[in-house]
């Protein structure tokens, strides 16, 4: 069972503004039948382009009518504009809050709000349309729609992503792809797919070496001179790197993580998975 | 507000006597039934009663009951007891699309080993083709897994039927019957059943006890090792208070046989009849001749399964639902996606299951809310004109 707030229950036994405006300014619908849930949103403005009356029809599960209800309290007497502001963080919030794998409601609110401001800003001929690539066939989800939520909520797992926007809850086969627009959003390289692995001959010493040097230089030092540190390849014995840590860096009570954490991981990502990095004994 | 219980699928109430017939064995009868001295061997008496009591009501030899500690236990053994026993023989498992997940998982994870894995289709009905089951047999099959009765719609596979197919073939032939035993008489001197499972608390025994019945001559490699109990099979001190509870519920069940052919089928008509009645684009899920008696699945359509639970509890109903929002997961019941059931119907599937306890108080109490529910949830379907 569903571990719902007092107040998600209120919104889903006593739901607000249901219904549809006829002959509306706006009009939204998204989700579908095939992933259980759909939301349609109506809204009508007033003289002041204020919204002046908005309502929904929604088929979905408790979480999904409460989300919605939340939705046109919160938008009601606000201009499109302000409108706009809502994320699905202040529908999750108006309830006091959202089982985590229900945050898809929430999100959905939110895409039909904005369909709906879209119909009415192009005179109702354009349907609301997602662009970018589907990413997740099984729910029709696409690259864009994957980045927002990732970056709105701070998401950093493919589960995150699938409690909020359903992709990858399926077939599981664009798992790969939702973590790499994880890790663009938050500007990280991802890391090398298990399914291409390519051995790589053995290094020689003088190879290793040289790499690890061009590694310190380019992918290392410039990030920690930004902090006023600095670091100096002592020796590379096997597969262990000494460095030395200079500047704040040799005073700085994070050194330690930096030296495994930052040092060590672009070594053995640029170099060699077998790298071990030490800081010199004095 | 009174409980309505009508979830009995998924667990049933412990019966008042099988309560009273286990409370000796955590007081006084505490002791090992292995034991060389009286007062443990004792317990291994009531232990082979129970034995004897749980054969017959399968019409089985006492022998060829293996006590497990549930209905999951009961299924992984089946399958990879057998497979194990075949020491790398046979690479071919066949099962069905409708599975529970304690037999699905298990093929799915032999599967992923090296192993062909065929999950026969199911028709509208949910039932299966028996021909395609005969064609898909061959020398190197090593088991044939299908459920008696279906845990979300009550479909009962012919079981005598795909008992012939396995054994004119020489297939070792397992069943789920979990959600079978009590709820429809089994003889098994005349199906034709290799292992079956069946699970204690599903007829009104305690969860945690379930039985493994493997005929005799069968091959089946132990599943739990390291002590000589369940003829060597499982090993582990026997878990006395809950044998003795299923042993009783057992006997219960032979003594209120009829009550599920008579009583509840004829409660389960009437609120099926007066659901769809009253509630318009619903329709019953499954066969209406080759069901279990206390089950009935209706679908609803335009509405959301997990909705109309939380409505219904709000009046004290327990049900189920093969929507995907009550699950967790993101898509409808793989039961529902294999019978083909319309997605605008198998998100708003409910699941009605009756028992002997079940009252004609508790079937009026949902005949007289479940209307205004569908009526209410519709009132904000988009896909309902107002």
């Amino acid at each position: 069972m569903w571990d719902y707030t007092e107040r998600v229950m209120e919104h889903f036994r006593d739901p607000r503004n249901v219904g549809v405006i006829p002959d509306p300014d706006g009009v939204g619908e998204v989700g579908s039948m095939a992933c259980g849930d759909v939301l349609h949103l109506t809204f009508k403005l007033d003289d002041d382009k204020r919204i002046a009356d908005v309502k929904f029809k929604t088929f979905g599960c408790a979480s999904s009518i409460a989300s919605a209800s939340a939705l046109t309290e919160l938008i009601k007497g606000k201009t499109l504009e302000e409108a706009e502001k809502v994320t699905n963080q202040d529908i999750a919030h108006y309830l006091g809050g959202l089982p985590e794998q229900k945050m898809h409601c929430s999100v959905m609110g939110k895409e039909a709000l904005e369909a709906a401001i879209e119909n009415y800003r192009t005179g109702g001929t354009v349907k609301h349309m997602l662009d970018g690539e589907v990413v997740c066939t099984c729910f029709g989800v696409t690259a864009t729609e994957v980045e927002r939520v990732v970056r709105d909520n701070d998401l950093h797992t493919v589960e995150q992503v699938t409690n909020y926007c359903k992709a990858g809850g399926g077939c599981g086969g664009c798992h790969g792809e939702i973590e790499k627009i994880i890790a663009r959003v938050h500007g990280i390289e991802p890391l090398p797919t298990e399914s291409a692995p390519t051995p790589k001959p053995k290094m020689t010493n003088i190879r290793k070496i040289q790499l690890i040097q061009e590694t310190i230089e380019r992918e290392i030092r410039p990030h920690l001179k930004q902090d006023g540190g600095d670091i100096e390849l002592i020796d590379v014995d096997g597969d262990r790197v000494i460095v030395s840590m200079r500047g704040q860096c040799a005073a700085c009570p994070a050194a330690n993580f930096t030296l495994d954490g930052f040092v060590g991981a672009k070594l053995r990502e640029f170099v060699s998975p077998d790298l071990t990095v030490e800081e010199e004994k004095p | 507000m009174n409980t309505v219980y009508l979830d009995n699928n998924a667990t049933t109430m412990v019966a008042p006597e099988v309560v009273e017939a286990m409370t000796p064995f955590f007081g006084s009868l505490y002791g090992n039934a292995s034991s060389m001295h009286t007062f443990g061997g004792q317990v291994k008496q009531h232990v082979e009663h129970a034995r004897e009591q749980v054969a017959e009501l399968l019409c089985a030899d006492p022998s060829e009951i293996i006590f497990t500690s549930c209905g999951t236990e009961s299924d992984n053994s089946a399958i990879r007891g057998t497979v194990e026993a075949l020491a790398g023989r046979k690479h071919h498992i066949v099962t069905t699309r409708v599975e529970h997940l304690a037999v699905l998982s298990v093929c799915q994870y032999f599967g992923k080993n090296g192993f062909r894995v065929t999950e026969l289709p199911v028709d509208g009905d949910g039932l299966l083709d028996l021909q395609l089951l005969e064609d898909t047999l061959t020398e190197d099959t090593a088991i044939v897994s299908a459920m008696w009765a279906n845990n979300e719609t009550g479909v009962l596979f012919p079981i005598a039927e795909i008992g012939e197919i396995c054994r004119r073939k020489g297939v070792t032939f397992h069943t789920d019957a979990v959600q079978a035993v009590g709820k429809i008489p089994i003889d098994l001197r005349e199906t034709p059943v290799d292992l079956l499972s069946l699970s204690g608390h599903k007829l009104h025994a305690p969860k945690g006890i379930g039985v493994l019945y493997v005929r005799k001559g069968t091959r089946l490699a132990p599943f739990l090792i390291g002590g000589h109990q369940e003829s060597n099979r499982r090993a582990g001190t026997e878990n006395v208070p809950y044998i003795v509870g299923l042993g009783r519920a057992a006997e219960l069940t032979l003594e209120h046989a009829t009550d599920y052919t008579t009583r509840v089928a004829a409660q389960r008509d009437r609120l099926e009849a007066a659901l769809l009645d009253a509630c318009p684009d619903s329709f019953v899920n499954g066969p209406p001749d080759q069901r279990l008696p206390n089950t009935t699945n209706i679908a609803f359509e335009f509405v959301e399964g997990e909705s109309i639970l939380l409505m219904l509890d709000q009046v004290g109903i327990c049900a189920s639902s093969g929507s995907a929002c009550t699950s967790g997961s993101l898509e409808p019941s793989h039961v529902m996606r294999a019978m083909g059931v319309p997605f605008t119907a198998a998100h708003g599937s409910i699941r009605f299951s009756l028992s002997r306890y079940t009252t004609d108080d508790e079937i009026d109490h949902v005949i007289e809310h479940m209307p205004g529910i569908i009526n209410r949830l519709r009132e904000l379907s988009p896909f309902v004109e107002a």
